[in-house]
Parts: structure tokens; C-alpha cells; sequence
């Protein structure tokens, strides 16, 4: 927790995009992927996901946890999916194309197929780029990014603080809660339930209170240096845009806008139907 | 010269909100362009109040009434909008953790800039010049996990320099800074001061070593009025110190001991410019007739550490520490910001785990023991009061521990109400803990691990931002228990005094290597070890110096046994 | 109600990092699968009582949103801003609520019982499912479950511990002149 996301400098060509073409890529593909049920677009995003992640030179070993935990939840989704709405598929399509049954009620067909599989790459599509925008940008440049794209920059600065304390409060949770183990606060799983919420309680409150302190201390200090004098303020980490940028804002936009069209005139709705 | 008055109280007195009276009285202070004023005083005195009325967060942020007149560079502060007054004084808080809101150095010099709307092409630049002003240049894109305490003040100090501000306020800038950073900072702060010609006003506890450089005027406050208003050497002479409860300098105190009358003739505010000579021979006199304290051997082993090694992520925090420590003793740790004292703690108490070689608690190896086992055996006072605190009354509080080890009510009544007596909280018992300043929180969390009676307790820190009343309190009480009931105590400290006062042993850390095991009065005397340890000699080290007693030690050892007569007559 | 100043500003910060935190590690699992009993909801609410809707939506949107970041690599936008609602709602309660004159008693527990309740019917009962479906074309009832069981959670989890904290923060507030 010491580095939020692991973020190490590199030199490499995602890197050294400034964050606000980051993010706004980030949000093109996210939004492309998150609007389409077309497997072709989704192929598309995650062709450039691919090709973003050789590119920022991150080894996938590196996210081992990460992809695992990824791995069983959209394991999990799939097979959720398929015992809530095994029919699912045929309603969206509208034909039935019998691959096997298991009962009466649990028909694996091709369109159910087609909607899983178009779904799970949905998600696979969308999480290289909210990975990558993590790992190869400063946190710094987050909130100058934000503000930049016209969120109000006491919201931009609300976020980078957050990042800011989240490794303090972090390790003020676990000394607070080695602290109140010691003065014989039970926090283990044999305790009954409405105790153990009790103790939890017990343990959340002093890094509320101390919380609460610092809240005051921060918002004392940050008053004392002028904060929010004006209806704006400038950014020590913020980037000008350069060739490379101005690309990847033009391309991520032009992919949206196109599967915008793609859903708008060509397949008529977010489903790509193959089956008619 | 010239003088300009910048700061001017006239007959003010402010009460918060939440009290019935007034926390400052009829305060009547002027305070000159360019001068630097040391301001003084008893824990909840009212010193941090003062500091609040200067800067404008009273009235600005916290509520309550205000009566007489209090002036600014000509603002009249509960007028003005906050953000004008901001531009003239620069305040550094005690927290440093709290003011550091930038997520890196570099962006936290440049916070104030950045509200100003600065370009960022100017903003780098400004903050790059500002940084090479405290020495922080090259760690300009650290985050505040990856800087120590003291670089963090510099920080803070940086960042309010960059703004061009009139008057620099420091709020207790020492605490919890090691004794060698603690120096360096007011050597900073002293060449800021000549450089610039601004005003400076510095509220702190450990006057000593405030004074290791000028300030023009100290002022001493108490329950929340001003006693007095003087120059360091008148001061240091007169007796307000000991009524006031208030720790003069040690060279001071040898001096009273060696039967010298402390005269404004003599200088006595600076070590550098104290007459030392024409004494000389009074200090020899006392020197040669006292007798040091006898040695007492031990026996038994409480703590044993063997090879310990630990790393939180892979840099090596601790590296093969060995020592061993007898029951009964009173020891202290000492060393460097970041050496790892706190964190060798939390590996003998089982807060962190995963460490290399081994800890044994009074005989036993520890590791199989669950934190609330080791809990009985040691007892643990953080460095930070708010982590410990969960419960809203000071009695619940202190209590707390007691309760969840189902001792019957009555007797829990009893002990609570000892022990907050002794640490000279009583008074507060049924006050909620917000209400409290943070000297008076520290006190209410050794309250409630010392009711608990463990076998040892480890302070971490125990006399950070306290008044010497306080300090002398809670450090006698410890000493009682180490002495009537046999309580091993280890203490973590900073406060070269402290250690050379009430320990006789010490161990010396500098990242994350033992660097010393020995007596306490050899480390604070030994050039070697105090550099290596970050620490600072002290006064009596001085002393004996320009005296010419050979042996320091032993000019070292005669003050305390002394010191210790004294306390035990009182 | 809606003014959104340095404190504020500050507690959104502090709020979403404590959020964050509690949202990954101190929660108890459910029967059903995707859904988490968690601890950040009931001080989402705390928060959002203390300092209003604005900092209630952004403490439980940001707070949500980093967890879901740290924890799987992506956001599950649909929940994320369900969560926002969710906070935004508990804020409301602040309105009849007065914290700071250290007044938390059954009547002001019942109000924020119910306006919390009613916050989390509409966050996981409605938005989450719908934007489920809307999103990610999720199966109707997959979703509506999910929903229903997250809301549960979350109200149970948000009235024990929400009240609690209430509860024990109104004692810590002092009245006007009170202290000797
Ligand atoms: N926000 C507040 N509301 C009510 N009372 C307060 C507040 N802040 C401080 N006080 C009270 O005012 C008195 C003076 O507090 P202050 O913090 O100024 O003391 P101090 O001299 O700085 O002490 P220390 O050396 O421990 O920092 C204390 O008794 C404290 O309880
Ligand atoms: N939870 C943590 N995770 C990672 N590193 C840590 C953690 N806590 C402390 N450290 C690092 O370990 C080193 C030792 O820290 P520790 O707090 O033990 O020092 P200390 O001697 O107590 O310092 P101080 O005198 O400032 O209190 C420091 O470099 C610190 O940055
Ligand atoms: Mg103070
Ligand atoms: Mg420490």
C-alpha cells in the first residue's frame, strides 16, 4: 500500500502520454466497450488493449493477483448467467439453435453462447484500460486531468487528496486495530455476529475520530495557504499536449464515434445478430 | 531602529465556543517587524489558541467570542477575509502529516502557488528555488510516505517561504523530530530569519533547544495570560521557570546545583554566551565532592532479541539487533527519524510480523503468542494519542482495558481513578476527548495502558509536546513503578534529557543497525555515537568542556545523581 | 445543506479513503455470490450525515470506485454509481438531523433509518439492476437479485453501524459553555 497501484516511472510510449489524453482514451474505450454487444467492435478494443499493454512494456506477471481474481469472478459471472436466464440469449436474438440440453430448462444454445461470450469480453475489454491508466500515470496527474477534462477542481483535488491519504489512513487502520487487539478487542470469526459488528465498530470509531481530527487539520492547513481563493487554480503536474497525445485523443474518439455508427446503421440496436 | 509593530493584542480575550471561560485573558502583546519571539508555557496554557488568533483561523474557523482589539499588519483578522490575511503570515502546524496535502514534495511547496493560479512553468521553478532554500531539492518527487519527519517539516517550511509571507508562526516545530534534526531546523529557521528579516514566532516545549540560536524576546503564558514578556538571559534568571513548571536549560540547572546565582550579567540565555569562567571554580568544587550513584546488577532477562531482522517491503528496516534487557531496568531507544525504534516495538509487542531471528518475553519465545497474550506481558503507548482512543469519555477511556478483561466495577473505579491522578488528568474525567489539547490526549493514553500494571511497558514517545510539570509527573510516576513494583520500562524517546535523567542505559539506533548498548551518560558524551545516532550532546557536555573536566562522563553522572537526591528530598 | 467548502471538501477526501479501505477489508461475505456484506456503507452514511449529500455522493462514488480499482483492476461502473445515489440519499438525512447539537435520539435514529433504507431501495434496488441491464444487458433477474440481496446487506450493515457511530459521535459533542 506504500504506492498506490505500484505506479513506477518508465519510459515508454503510454507513459509518457500526458493524463489527460489517458483519460480520455480511457473513457472513449470504456464507453465503447461498455455501449456495444458486438463482438466484432469488442474484438477492435481489445486488439488496441493488447497493443497498449505491449506498448506501456508492464509485464503480465506482474499482475498475476489481479488477473486471477478476474478470472474467477468472470468464471463466476458465466456461470451465474447461465442458471438465472439460461433463455436469455434466445429472447435477445429472437431464433433458437439447440447445442445441448441439459433439462427442460437448461438448453445450451448458441445465442445464450454468443450473449456469454460477447459479455465476458466486454469485461475483459474494459479492464486493461482502467489497469494501465493506473499503472503508468502519475497519481499527481490525475486530479489536473480531471480538472482539465471540466470537472470542477474542487472535486479534481477532493480525489488527489483521497489518493493522498489512503496509504496513511491505510496503516493507521491496521496499527489501530493491532492496538485494540492488544487491550483484548476479539475481532475473530468465533465470535457471534452481532458481537463481532459490535468490536468492529469499536475498532472503526478512534480511526473516525482520528479521522475527524484530521479533517480539521488538513482543512486548517489548506485554508491557511489560500485554498479555493479562486474560481480555479493551476496544476504543478499537468502536461502540454504533444503530437502523441493529440493522436491517441483523435483515434480512441474516432473508435467510439465509429461503433456509435456501427450500432446506429449497421446493426441497427447494440446486438449484433448473426442468427437472421 | 525603526520599529514597526506587525502583530498587536490589546486587552483581547477569546473563549471557544464549547468552554465557559475564557481560554486567553486580556492578553496585551506587541510584536515588532523582523523580530523572532519564542512564546512559552504550561500544556493547555493557551499557547496554540495565541497562534490561532494570529493566523486568523480564530475567528475564521473555529467559533466563540471575541472581546478587545487584535491587529495584523494593520488587519483587524474577524474583518478581513482570511484569504488577504493568508498572504502575510505563514503558519507551520505541529502535525506535520495534516499540512502535507501535496501527493508529492515538489507539489506540496508549490500548494499555495497553485491557488494563486501561478503558471505551472513558474510554479516549478519557484518551488525548485524554494526547496534548495531547506535542503530538499533532491528529494523533490518523493511522496510524503517516502520522507522523513523532519523533511516533512522542511516541507511545510518551504511551503509557506514560497508564498513571500511577513511572518513565519511555528507551532511546536520540534516535536517529534530527532535531537540532530531538531537542530538543524532551528539553525534554518534562524537563517531564514536573518535573511529575510521576517517576523518569526515560535511556540514550543523544548526551550533549550530553541535557544541553540538568538530569539529577541520569549514570552511565557499561563492559563491563558501572559506572566511575562522578556529578553532570553533576563528570563533564564529570574524564577519564573520553576513556578511556572517550566524545563530551563540543563547547563542552568547544574549551575543552581553547583550553587551559582543565575544573574541577567552572566548571560545565561545562550550556552554560547553564558559565563562560564569566572564560576569555574564553584562547578569544580561541587564536581569533586559529590558521589555518583552505586551500580546495581541484574539478573533476570524480560526481553531478549537474537538477530532480529525485518523489512516492510524490501528495504531492510531492522538489521540483526541483539541485546538483551533485565528486569527492573529503565531503558531508553534512541536514534535517528526512521531508525526503527517504533517499529522494533511493534515487533515485541506482535503488531508486525514476519520478522527474521527471534524475540523471547521473559523467557519464552514470543512468537507463537497472540498479540492480547503478549499484551499481558507488555504494554504498549503509541506514538500518536488519537490511535489509541475509542471511547468518548477520558474515564471510559482509561477504563477501557480494564472492562474488556471483566474486572468487577468497583475495583475498576478505584485503579482508573489512581492512575488518572497520577498522570494529572482527574480533573477531566468526565470531559470527551475532543476537547482536549494534544499534550493532554498523550497523557490520557498512558493513563490507560499504565492501569493495566503489564510487566513492561514500551513509551513510545512519552514526552512528545509536553510541559516539564508533566513530563516530570509522568516520568516520576514511571520511575515509581520501575522502582517500588519492578516494571520494566523502555522508552522511545527523542529528549536527550529524558534519557540522561531517568535511564541508565541506552540503545542507540541509526537505520535499522545497533549502533550503541550502553550507559546512558557514555552515548550523550561519546562525539562518536551522537553523530551516528543523530543525536545531540548535551549542555553538560559543554560545561565540562570549557571547565576542563576530562571526563564528561563523569560531570554527566554527578548532575544526575544530584538531580535525583533533589526530586527524592521534594 | 449543499455548500461544499474546504471541510467539506476535505472530509469528501478523508471519507473516501476510509471508504476505500473498509470497502476492501473489512466486510462479511453473503450467500450470494458478487455481493459483499461491507463496513463502508454504514460510514458512507456517517459521513454523509455529518457533511451533507455532496460529500456523501463523491465519498461513496470515489470510495467505490477505487476499492472495485484496487481490488479487481476496473470499476463496476453500474454499482459505483449506484453507490453515489446511495450516498447523495443519506446525505439528505442531515437536513433533519442536527448532529453538531449532539442530539441522536429515537426520533433522529428512526429518520435516518429510514431515509438510509429508502437511499439503498432506490441505489441497489433500482439503479444498480437497471443499469445493469442498460450497461451490460445483464439477465433481468440475475440482476434484480443481486440487487435485492446487496440491498439487504447494505441496509442491515448501514443501520447497525451508521447508527452506532451517529450514536456515539452526538455524545461527543459538547454544548455551548459547558466546559469548565
Ligand atoms: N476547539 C476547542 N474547543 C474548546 N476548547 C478548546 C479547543 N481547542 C483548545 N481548547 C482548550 O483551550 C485550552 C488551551 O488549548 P491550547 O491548544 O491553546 O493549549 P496549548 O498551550 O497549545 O497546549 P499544548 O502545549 O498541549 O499544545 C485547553 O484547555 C483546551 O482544552
Ligand atoms: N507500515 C510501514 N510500511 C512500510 N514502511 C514503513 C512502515 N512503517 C515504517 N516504515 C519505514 O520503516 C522505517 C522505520 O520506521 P519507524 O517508524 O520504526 O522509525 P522510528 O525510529 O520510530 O522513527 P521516528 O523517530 O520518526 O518515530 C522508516 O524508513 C519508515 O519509512
Ligand atoms: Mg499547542
Ligand atoms: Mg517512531
Amino acid at each position: 500500500m506504500k504506492k498506490l497501484f505500484n505506479y513506477s516511472e518508465a519510459d515508454s510510449l503510454i507513459h509518457n502520454l500526458s493524463g489527460v489524453s489517458k483519460l480520455i482514451g480511457f473513457l472513449a474505450m470504456t464507453f465503447t466497450v461498455m455501449l456495444t454487444y458486438d463482438p466484432r467492435v469488442i474484438a477492435v478494443v481489445l486488439v488496441i488493449a493488447v497493443f497498449v499493454f505491449w506498448a506501456s512494456g508492464i509485464h503480465l506477471r506482474d499482475l498475476k493477483v489481479v488477473i486471477i481474481y478476474i478470472s474467477i469472478f468472470m468464471a463466476l459471472n458465466f456461470v451465474m448467467t447461465f442458471l438465472f436466464d439460461p433463455q436469455y440469449g434466445e429472447q435477445l436474438y429472437g431464433t433458437k439453435h439447440v447445442i445441448y440440453s441439459f433439462s427442460a430448462r437448461y438448453v445450451l444454445t448458441q445465442e445464450q453462447l454468443l450473449y456469454q461470450l460477447a459479455k465476458i469480453s466486454k469485461y475483459a475489454a474494459t479492464i486493461p484500460f482502467g489497469l494501465l491508466f493506473f499503472l503508468t500515470t502519475h497519481p499527481s496527474e490525475f486530479a489536473s486531468s480531471m480538472n482539465r477534462l471540466g470537472i470542477h477542481y474542487k472535486v479534481a483535488f477532493a480525489f488527489s487528496l483521497t489518493l493522498r491519504y489512503i496509504p496513511d489512513i491505510y496503516s493507521e487502520y491496521m496499527i489501530i486495530s493491532k492496538a485494540q487487539q492488544a487491550r483484548g478487542l476479539d475481532l475473530s470469526a468465533q465470535q457471534k455476529f452481532g458481537k463481532r459488528v459490535k468490536e468492529y465498530t469499536k475498532m472503526i470509531f478512534p480511526l473516525v475520530m482520528s479521522s475527524l481530527d484530521r479533517i480539521d487539520n488538513i482543512a486548517d492547513a489548506m485554508d491557511l495557504r489560500g485554498f479555493a481563493k479562486h474560481k480555479k487554480r493551476t496544476w504543478y503536474n499537468t502536461r502540454k499536449l504533444l503530437r502523441n497525445d493529440k493522436l491517441t485523443i483523435v483515434f480512441t474518439l474516432a473508435v467510439f464515434a465509429g461503433s456509435l455508427m456501427i450500432t446506429a446503421f449497421v446493426n441497427h440496436g447494440r446486438f449484433w445478430n448473426p442468427f437472421i | 531602529m525603526n520599529k514597526k509593530p506587525v502583530i498587536q493584542f490589546s486587552d483581547f480575550t477569546f473563549r471557544y465556543a464549547a468552554q465557559k471561560h475564557p481560554t486567553l485573558k486580556n492578553i496585551n502583546l506587541t510584536i515588532y517587524q523582523g523580530e523572532k519571539v519564542l512564546i512559552i508555557g504550561p500544556s493547555g496554557s493557551g499557547k496554540s489558541t495565541l497562534g490561532n488568533c494570529i493566523n486568523g483561523l480564530i475567528p475564521n474557523s473555529y467559533k466563540g467570542t471575541l472581546e478587545g482589539e487584535v491587529m495584523i499588519k494593520g488587519m483587524i483578522p474577524s474583518q478581513e477575509s482570511f484569504h488577504k490575511l493568508s498572504k502575510s503570515i505563514g503558519t507551520v502546524l505541529q502535525d506535520t502529516d495534516g499540512q502535507f496535502v501535496g501527493l508529492s514534495v515538489a507539489e506540496d511547496i508549490a500548494f499555495a502557488l497553485e491557488n494563486d493560479c501561478v503558471p505551472t512553468d513558474e510554479l516549478k521553478s519557484r518551488a525548485k528555488e524554494a526547496a534548495e532554500v531547506v535542503g530538499l531539492d533532491h528529494v523533490l518527487k518523493n511522496s510524503p510516505q517516502e520522507v522523513s519527519g523532519g523533511q516533512k517539516q522542511r516541507t511545510s517550511l518551504a511551503g509557506i517561504l514560497i508564498d513571500q509571507v511577513d511572518i513565519l508562526l511555528f507551532d511546536e516545530p520540534l516535536a517529534n523530530l530527532d535531537p540532530a534534526t531538531g537542530k538543524n531546523a532551528m539553525e534554518l529557521i534562524d537563517r531564514v530569519h536573518k535573511d529575510s528579516g521576517k517576523t518569526v514566532v515560535i511556540i514550543e516545549h523544548r526551550i533549550e533547544d530553541v535557544l541553540h540560536r538568538d530569539v529577541d524576546r520569549i514570552i511565557l503564558i499561563d492559563e491563558g495570560e501572559i506572566i511575562a514578556d522578556m529578553g532570553p538571559h533576563e528570563m533564564i534568571a529570574s524564577d519564573l521557570f520553576a513556578r511556572y513548571g517550566i524545563r530551563e536549560p540543563l547547563y542552568v540547572t547544574l549551575l543552581k546545583y553547583a550553587g551559582v546565582t543565575i544573574t541577567p550579567e552572566m548571560q545565561p540565555g545562550y550556552i554560547t554566551t553564558i559565563d562560564l569562567a569566572s564560576h569555574k571554580d564553584e562547578v569544580l568544587d561541587w564536581y569533586c565532592n559529590a558521589t555518583p550513584a552505586a551500580h546495581i546488577i541484574r539478573e533476570q532477562d524480560v526481553i531478549r532479541i537474537a538477530d532480529l531482522s525485518f523489512a516492510y517491503t524490501t528495504k531492510t528496516v531492522l538489521d540483526e539487533i541483539d541485546f538483551t534487557i533485565k528486569k527492573g531496568e529503565m531503558l531508553a531507544i534512541v536514534g535517528r527519524n526512521g531508525a526503527g525504534k517504533s517499529t522494533l516495538s511493534m515487533l515485541v509487542c506482535g503488531f508486525e510480523s514476519g520478522y527474521q531471528g527471534e524475540i523471547y518475553l521473559t523467557g519464552e519465545n514470543a512468537i507463537d503468542k497472540s498479540i492480547t497474550e503478549r499484551a499481558a506481558i507488555v504494554g504498549y503507548v503509541m506514538q500518536n494519542p488519537n490511535h489509541m482512543i475509542t471511547e468518548h469519555l477520558i474515564f471510559d477511556e482509561v477504563a477501557l482495558g480494564l472492562r474488556l478483561r471483566n474486572i468487577p466495577e468497583d475495583e475498576i473505579q478505584r485503579r482508573v481513578e489512581k492512575t488518572m491522578e497520577i498522570c494529572g488528568i482527574d480533573r477531566f474525567a468526565k470531559w470527551p476527548i475532543n476537547a482536549l489539547s494534544y499534550g493532554q490526549k498523550k497523557r490520557v493514553t498512558i493513563a490507560s495502558i499504565l492501569v493495566l500494571e503489564p510487566e513492561i511497558i514500551i513509551l513510545d514517545e512519552p514526552t512528545a509536546g509536553q510541559d516539564y510539570r508533566h513530563y516530570t509527573e509522568i516520568m516520576e510516576f514511571l520511575k515509581t513503578l520501575n522502582r517500588d513494583i519492578g516494571i520494566t520500562i523502555i522508552l522511545i524517546t527523542h529528549d536527550m534529557h529524558l534519557m540522561m535523567e531517568y535511564t541508565k542505559r541506552s540503545i542507540v539506533l541509526s537505520e535499522g543497525e545497533l549502533v550503541a548498548d550502553t550507559d546512558s551518560s557514555d552515548v550523550l558524551t561519546n562525539v562518536d555515537i551522537v553523530e551516528k545516532g543523530s543525536l545531540k550532546e548535551t549542555s553538560i557536555y559543554h560545561v565540562a568542556q570549557s571547565i576542563g573536566i576530562d571526563n564528561p562522563k563523569n560531570l554527566v553522572d554527578v548532575f544526575v545523581s544530584h538531580e535525583q537526591r533533589e526530586r527524592g528530598q521534594s | 445543506m449543499f455548500k461544499f467548502k474546504t471541510k467539506e471538501l476535505v472530509a469528501t477526501a478523508i471519507g473516501a479513503a476510509l471508504f476505500t479501505i473498509l470497502f476492501m477489508y473489512v466486510k462479511f461475505p453473503t450467500p450470494v455470490a458478487n455481493t459483499q456484506f461491507t463496513t463502508s456503507y454504514g460510514l458512507g452514511a456517517f459521513f454523509a450525515v455529518l457533511f451533507g449529500p455532496i460529500a456523501g455522493a463523491l465519498i461513496a462514488f470515489i470510495g467505490h470506485a477505487l476499492g472495485d480499482t484496487f481490488l479487481w483492476g476496473s470499476a463496476w461502473w453500474s454499482w459505483v454509481i449506484a453507490s453515489g445515489v446511495a450516498g447523495f440519499g443519506f446525505g439528505l438525512a442531515k437536513k433533519r438531523i442536527n448532529i453538531e447539537s449532539g442530539v441522536f435520539g429515537s426520533k433522529e435514529i428512526i429518520t435516518f433509518n429510514v431515509v438510509q433504507t429508502l437511499a439503498h431501495l432506490v441505489a441497489f434496488g433500482l439503479v444498480a439492476p437497471v443499469l445493469d441491464i442498460l450497461i451490460y444487458s445483464e439477465p433481468v433477474n440475475l440482476v434484480f437479485t443481486q440487487g435485492l440481496v446487496a440491498f439487504l446487506g447494505n441496509a442491515v450493515s448501514t443501520g447497525v453501524i451508521g447508527t452506532i457511530l451517529l450514536m456515539v459521535y452526538a455524545k461527543t459533542r459538547t454544548q455551548e459553555g459547558s466546559l469548565e
